[in-house]
């Protein structure tokens, strides 16, 4: 999978939860959770559709390493190896 | 014949509109059975029956909007019989038209449901044009201007029921800082060994830890009607949930006393779903008997809550830092002093310390 295919899948997942979210007003290294508004539950929602759509396992202490979106991409890619 | 009337569905509610029937005439109907899905300032609600019964007749039609305590429906009682076919001189159904009846099948529109204008109340090819006419403007207006006046609804809705509580209750304040670095190690390891979809966050602990201290302290956990305080037999919670597009309900979860931990962050995540995808229902929408409010999640160290009438408490928990919460107490002075607040509130303190009973 190319990034910018998983960059579509995380950003529709993102919308699913989020449908306010401008795609283009993303600044993809500022933390995704403050720009988003995302509380504890959207975030869970978004690690399970993350994880029910691409099968990966995402470990709650693994949160910290999906900060940004660009990290989100980096973590995803490395686990999609 | 037992009336199916415009609930309450709120504090402040004074009208909703019918949105859709679940039930036919002739459907059985059980307590607690979703019927009718009812709109009010605050949301859709999916409204259930208080009776098992029949349905015997659909007073009101999707669309329509009614005070509360108006006859929606009539059920028949478990075992009456139909009354006899109205007398002569009743009012009939509407009367339409042969070309009104033609024109409102091009147009879509269910001419039966319409008032009629012609002679006798009958519908006319008139009525079914004005009819289509008004869904199709109501259809054509951009949906950002119904959002808008939907959240323009619903701060009327929140300022009516907010004032009231102002207004009415005395409120008194308390708070307490809670260690909670044995709760998140617990949870820590907890979500580590739980498959994804069933890990359970700290809101799910603060929710049951107050639903146990309400049991143990009875005057936070009821309504305060008619001039006196009535205790609820049950703690059912009021979550806070705030919308995306602005606004917030607090529906509960039921039996919260009753419900082991991962039950309780179960309905937790299916009633932050519904509450904003649409879907609560109208129980969970009267029945709570104390709300809890979670607002640490923007970083805000403590909240003082305003209590949700004809609730007579509140819980506040700001954001987790450091291994502490501040959780507060909104109590309501007619029923409740500061002295049983505070060991209510400590009560919740020490639950938290012991995550694994909760």
């Amino acid at each position: 999978m190319t990034r910018e295919q998983l960059r579509t899948i995380v950003l529709e997942e993102l919308r699913r939860i989020a449908p306010e979210t401008e795609p283009g007003a993303l600044r993809a290294e500022r933390p995704l959770r403050e720009q988003v508004d995302l509380d504890s539950m959207d975030w869970l929602n978004f690690v399970v559709a993350l994880h029910e759509r691409l099968g990966v396992e995402i470990p709650e202490a693994d949160y910290a390493k999906l900060g940004t979106l660009d990290q989100t991409l980096d973590y995803l890619a490395a686990k999609l190896g | 014949m037992i009336d199916f009337t415009m609930p309450s569905l709120g504090a402040d509610m004074e009208q909703g509109k019918l949105i859709e029937w679940k039930v036919k005439p002739g459907d059985p109907v059980r307590r607690g059975q979703v019927v009718a899905v009812i709109e009010t300032p605050k949301a859709a609600v999916e409204v259930e029956s208080w009776h098992d019964g029949t349905v015997h007749e659909l007073v009101a039609q999707p669309g329509e909007t009614l005070p509360v305590g108006a006859v929606l429906a009539r059920w028949l009682a478990p075992g009456e019989a139909p009354p006899a076919a109205a007398a002569p001189g009743a009012p009939a159904r509407a009367r339409v038209s042969p070309a009104a009846r033609r024109r409102a099948a091009e147009l879509g529109v269910d001419a039966e449901a319409l008032a009629g204008t012609g002679p006798q109340g009958s519908v006319t090819v008139a009525d079914v044009e004005k009819a289509a006419a008004e869904k199709a403007a109501a259809a054509a207006r951009p949906p950002a201007d119904a959002a808008a006046a939907r959240a323009a609804e619903m701060r009327k809705a929140i300022a009516a029921a907010m004032s009231r509580s102002k207004r009415e209750i005395p409120h008194y304040y308390l708070s307490e800082t809670v260690p909670l670095a044995r709760a998140q190690a617990w949870l820590e390891a907890e979500n580590a060994r739980r498959p994804l979809t069933e890990r359970i966050l700290m809101a799910a602990l603060f929710i049951r830890a107050t639903a146990l201290a309400a049991r143990e302290y009875p005057e936070m956990n009821g309504h305060f009607r008619d001039g006196a305080f009535h205790p609820a037999e049950s703690v059912h919670v009021g979550v806070a949930i705030s919308l995306r597009r602005g606004g917030l309900v607090a529906p509960a979860i039921h039996d919260v006393q009753a419900k082991p931990l991962p039950e309780v962050m179960r309905a937790l995540g299916d009633l932050v779903r519904r509450a904003r995808a649409g879907g609560l229902r109208g129980s969970e929408m009267t029945d709570a008997t104390i709300t809890v409010t979670n607002l640490g999640e923007g970083g805000v160290e403590t909240v003082f809550g305003v209590i949700h009438p004809p609730q007579v408490a509140l819980v506040g928990f700001g954001a987790v830092r450091d291994g502490r919460v501040v959780a507060s107490l909104s109590g309501d002075h007619r029923v409740s002093d500061g002295h049983r607040g505070a060991l209510f509130l400590g009560t919740i303190a020490r639950l938290l310390q012991e995550p694994e009973k909760l």
